[in-house]
């Protein structure tokens, strides 16, 4: 029997093979990634120095504890040459495998902006656990922290430095923080809430150059601002890993896309998590990821699901200013309406349609805790 | 005449279970009161239905944590 091939150890790779093998415990498993297998919550990343966790720490389960939890031959450390899908084989370590179905789970990497100097290399982008390992490594007797980009990662990452001490300065073109995801008055209240914390925001602004100095480095800013810093992170967003997929000839977008099947453009070829495109949604979380994995679990066990996307809120990791965000779809008419809780910390925002529809909300602070009662009545985001 | 204490002892039988997902952890002692879970109340008494607040993910993706 030819086996299931996924393509990816992370969250969706791993999930996805979970789920499959509560359905079918014969089909042959195969799961290739090009790291080393490691099993680990994404999530921790931007809460560990709070919670006092090493990257050690953080790391569950190795490749060969998974593969003997799951009955899967893990392939670490190897990258798929080629797919051919007439043949339906993957080229991988010199030879060729033959798949039933194959998915792409091969998430996304960090953008990396066109920054000049001597120093751009040792800009630090994190967005798996060996990026994490070395970003704690870096931070061993550092004191300042500079992030360039102000969203999600970069508010997280600020909140959990600044809870451990570090001085952290946040520079972005944007005009506040987290302003693809927050409605204004709440990314306000956001950045008053960091600065009072002791971050320096360097917003409006760009970065042009890093350069090495003596001890770290120089970023120099727009306007003629310079900053100096011992460590230098990149957050300023993800991008699916498309390449591979691309070279196989399935159609991809900002995304490999899929139906709401998670089916790809070619026959047994599927695709879920970071990298994937479902029915036009790019969604860069995990709720996402573990619908997703259900459904395409039956449907490889021979039972053709679709994935439902409920509403999914997203719990942002920054204590000192709690968020629950579920915004509404770009594309929606409406209007937002805001109120303070009770204890007057944080707001309660909600976006309602022209015919007062909840069409979506940010809460922070104390009005969090309505998250619960709120979400079921959202709409579907996909369904 | 010696009397049985027969009552649950609070704290040192409290646990805690994690998401291994997302890292959300379940203290026992806590609870989720804006879930309608009380403070004290263990994870056998929650609903088989309930998914992690953070994630989405089921009672089966948590393990419990040492304290």
């Amino acid at each position: 029997m030819d086996p299931l091939i996924i393509i990816g150890t992370g969250i969706a790779g791993y999930t996805l093979a979970r789920e499959f093998r509560k359905l079918d415990k014969e089909t042959p498993l195969v799961i290739v990634t090009a790291d080393d297998g490691c099993s680990y919550p994404k999530p921790m990343l931007s809460n560990a120095l709070t919670k006092g966790k090493t990257p050690e720490q953080i790391a569950m389960f190795d490749a060969s504890a998974m593969a003997k939890a799951l009955d899967a031959e893990i392939m670490t450390h190897c990258l798929i040459g080629q797919v051919d899908t007439e043949h339906q084989t993957i080229h991988v370590q010199g030879e060729n495998r033959s798949y039933k179905q194959l998915v792409f789970a091969v998430g996304a990497s960090p953008v990396r902006l066109p920054i000049q100097g001597d120093a751009a290399n040792d800009i630090l982008s994190v967005n798996d656990l060996l990026d994490y390992t070395r970003f704690r490594d870096a931070l061993e007797g550092a004191n300042h922290v500079a992030l360039i980009g102000p969203g999600l990662i970069g508010c997280e990452f600020a909140n959990d430095l600044l809870n451990t001490g570090f001085k952290v300065s946040v520079i972005g073109p944007d005009p506040y923080p987290m302003s693809t995801l927050l409605p204004e008055p709440i990314a306000k209240e956001l950045a008053e809430n960091l600065l009072s914390k002791g971050v320096t925001w360097r917003l409006n602004t760009v970065t042009e150059s890093i350069n090495k100095r003596a001890e770290g480095y120089e970023l120099d800013l727009s306007r003629g601002d310079k900053i100096t810093a011992d460590i230098v992170i990149s957050a300023v967003g993800l991008r699916a890993n498309i390449k591979l997929a691309q070279a196989t000839g399935l159609a991809v977008n900002r995304g490999i896309v899929t139906d709401n099947f998670l089916q790809t453009s070619k026959e047994n070829i599927f695709a879920l998590g970071d990298c994937a495109e479902v029915s036009g949604h790019n969604l860069l979380f995990i709720a996402p990821i573990l619908a997703a994995a259900r459904a395409l679990a039956k449907t490889l066990a021979g039972d053709k699901t679709k994935v439902i996307y409920p509403a999914m809120p997203v719990a942002i990791k920054t204590p000192s200013y709690p968020l629950v965000v579920s915004p509404p779809a770009n594309s929606q008419d409406g209007s937002w309406s805001f109120e303070k809780p009770e204890s007057g910390f944080g707001i309660k925002g909600l976006f309602f349609s022209p015919d007062n529809l909840l069409l979506g909300f940010v809460l922070s602070g104390d009005a969090v805790t309505e998250k619960q009662t709120l979400s079921k009545q959202l709409p579907a985001v996909l369904s | 005449m010696m009397i049985l204490f027969s009552g649950l002892r609070r704290g040192g039988m409290m646990k805690k279970w994690q998401c291994i997902i997302c890292g959300f952890i379940y203290d026992e002692a806590a609870g989720l009161p804006e879930s309608g879970i009380a403070p004290g109340t263990s994870w056998n008494d929650i609903s088989d239905n309930w998914v992690c607040p953070d994630c989405g993910a089921v009672k089966e993706d948590f393990e419990m944590v040492e304290l």
